[in-house]
């Protein structure tokens, strides 16, 4: 556990909780990235714009740390690009598919004590461990 | 007008978490899908953060009858835990687990410039496509 981070791990959850509150609160809607990605492209023309500037949001949110403290986070180097598409692929069809991702399950799901959320997130969370364990220690790929 | 200042300044403050807890670096969520490698529980704590404010915050939101510039709260309508959740979850799961990205951190990660957050964000549309196309046929 060399690398846990605790403290800026639950500031960072707080700050992605409070924004999820505040959409909520002033405009109801839910915080779920996969669906408000897919809205881009499926949402009637006057439901997209907002979508839009949650996601230009999530760039400026990411640009401030990085101008703030530049180096807080790199990108990573070396990773085989042709598997990060599959895992991509992945995540966009399984998110369709189950209506949701971290953010709307995990997060905002939980939080309004879904069950179906609640399932979702503890089988994205054991998928992916048994993911990395067959990635990791199985077949001993050092990605 | 207001309610696209709000959608804006939520996701600015959903970015910074993400960036400031570390969930742009994949490898610190590999690190924590990796149990019985070096655990890292970062991100199990990030989820403790959010969750001790929207379990709270939204309790008191969702008992009004309206949010406060909007007419209805836009609630996602199913409840069943039915097949098509599970296997959407595990084949999620899978693809975060191959990567590390799931969607928020692959869009939060274009402000690292890194070709990787490029690749996901085309390849999670492309995901997108195709589930609409095998499964969402009339």
């Amino acid at each position: 556990m060399e690398n846990f981070t605790p403290y800026s791990a639950l500031a960072g959850g707080a700050l992605i909780g409070i924004g999820s509150a505040l959409l909520l609160f002033f405009n109801g809607r839910i915080a779920g990235i996969s669906g408000i990605m897919n809205g881009v492209l499926i949402a009637p023309s006057g439901d997209k714009s907002w979508r839009l500037l949650f996601l230009a949001g999530l760039i400026v949110g990411g640009l401030l740390v990085q101008w703030i403290m530049p180096g807080f986070n790199s990108p990573r180097q070396g990773f085989p690009l042709g598997l990060l598409a599959v895992g991509g692929f992945l995540v966009g069809f399984g998110t369709r598919m189950a209506n949701g991702c971290v953010s709307g399950h995990g997060v905002c799901g939980i939080a309004r004590l879904s069950l179906r959320s609640l399932a979702a997130t503890l089988t994205f969370i054991a998928a992916g461990m048994l993911t990395v364990y067959v990635l990791r220690h199985l077949l001993e790929l050092s990605v | 007008m207001k309610t696209h200042l709000i959608a804006l300044l939520s996701g600015i403050l959903f970015g910074i978490g993400l960036a400031l807890a570390h969930m742009v670096d994949p490898n610190k969520v590999l690190n924590f899908l990796d149990v019985t490698g070096d655990w890292d529980p970062s991100l199990l704590f990030v989820m403790i953060g959010a969750l001790s404010v929207t379990m709270i915050a939204f309790r008191f939101i969702l008992k009004r009858p309206a949010p406060l510039w909007s007419a209805s709260f836009h609630l996602p309508p199913k409840t069943s835990i039915d097949p098509k959740l599970i296997v959407g979850a595990a084949l999620f799961g899978i693809g975060w687990g191959i990567g590390g990205y799931c969607p928020g951190p692959a869009v939060t990660g274009l402000s690292l410039f890194s070709p990787e957050s490029v690749i996901m964000v085309v390849t999670i549309y492309l995901g997108f496509f195709a589930c609409q196309r095998l499964l969402d046929r009339p």
